[in-house]
């Protein structure tokens, strides 16, 4: 069996019950319910709060330097930390947190596969107070925003053919049928998706018990619909979450050198005046 | 403490699937509905047993669910 490229950036739910209180190991839980950490969390672990703690309060943006180094000193993160990110969703924004870690330089970061749903079907240990830390010293580097996609490079990707752009959302708001997940808001004035993109929805890359697949069978996914690594690649959904997820399973587990999450995704892209979209299924991707 | 009973089940609401997924950590039973595709959670829910817990998330999909449009392609 194929290994992955860097399978140091995965951890089991069984390193992290023999690891969690290890003295240079922080875990912390992401995720998109930000209830479901006080519902019960892994014994040590703190709580991140995606809307709040890992996004600029004012401006759609990422964490600036300053507000990313204020976060990791308060959870107690120094840089040689090592820090475990799990979360509900199938880790969907333990990636968007490991994202931005890379992109301020933290070396040690990793993500426990299968994330809080497998945790919880395994009967594992649970705790219902808040983890309490001491503050450490951090200091930031970057931001690396070369694994950022920005809109003026997506642009310039759809006119030139120069990346891979990954549409991880469901299929039917890549089509434009729905404009935003059933049951949510519509965030978007039109539907459709970037021309150009292939359709790989984030789940395909997950097991059933919400791991990831095996190389092999990420490996056939992604270069099934011609994302194979050989262009840079692009990777986005509606806000930035869902494709984090892609661009951690595309740059970590299949090592592909240059990979963007493109976090102003469809409600950027979806609400720009004259943007090109394209509407329907995705063509061949051998044409 | 643990999260015991965990159970996932799929059933459709207003044309859509959906994801229950149900367990209890200590007394209170959890239950959360996801739309399948792509696996947002659009209800949350507690109760005392699972069967409470369920009902209440299918009703708050099945609300969500019904206000979302299908735009021709």
């Amino acid at each position: 069996m194929t290994a992955y490229a860097h399978p140091e950036a995965l951890v089991t739910t069984d390193w992290v019950a023999t690891h969690a209180g290890d003295a240079n190991v922080r875990i912390a839980e992401v995720d998109v319910d930000t209830t479901e950490y006080g519902k019960g969390h892994i014994p040590g672990a703190i709580g991140w709060n995606w809307t709040t703690q890992l996004a600029d309060p004012i401006r759609r943006d990422i964490l600036s330097k300053a507000q990313f180094e204020k976060l990791m000193s308060e959870a107690g993160i120094s840089n040689n930390t090592t820090v475990i990110l799990y979360g509900d969703n199938n880790n969907w924004f333990a990636a968007w947190a490991l994202w931005q870690m890379k992109m301020y330089g933290h070396e040690d970061v990793r993500i426990m596969d299968g994330g809080r749903k497998k945790w919880l079907a395994e009967g594992r240990e649970l705790s219902a107070e808040a983890s309490s830390v001491a503050s450490a010293a951090y200091q930031a580097s970057g931001p690396d925003n070369s694994l950022r996609g920005f809109l003026d490079q997506v642009q310039a990707a759809v006119q030139g053919k120069t990346s891979a752009l990954v549409d991880v959302r469901s299929p039917a708001e890549f089509t434009g049928e729905i404009l935003a997940p059933p049951g949510l808001p519509e965030t978007c004035q039109r539907g459709g998706h970037i021309p150009g993109a292939r359709s790989i929805p984030w789940g395909k890359a997950c097991n059933e018990d919400g791991t990831f697949k095996s190389a092999e069978e990420l490996s056939a996914l992604y270069g099934g619909e011609g994302v194979d690594g050989s262009k840079p690649t692009i990777a986005y959904c509606r806000i930035g979450e869902r494709s984090s997820h892609t661009w951690f399973v595309l740059k970590y587990l299949l090592g592909y050198d240059h990979v963007k999450n493109y976090d102003g995704s469809w409600t950027e892209w979806g609400n720009l005046v004259g943007a090109p979209v394209e509407r329907g299924a995705a063509h061949s991707a051998k044409a | 403490m643990k999260a015991e009973d965990y159970r996932q089940r799929q059933i459709e609401l207003e044309g859509w699937a959906v994801n229950l997924t149900s367990y209890r950590i200590g007394p209170t039973f959890y239950c959360s509905a996801d739309n399948v595709s792509p696996g947002a959670a659009i209800a949350r829910t507690s109760a005392t047993t699972r069967e409470e817990a369920e009902a209440a998330a299918i009703d708050r999909a099945r609300v969500k669910l019904a206000a979302t449009r299908r735009h021709s392609v």
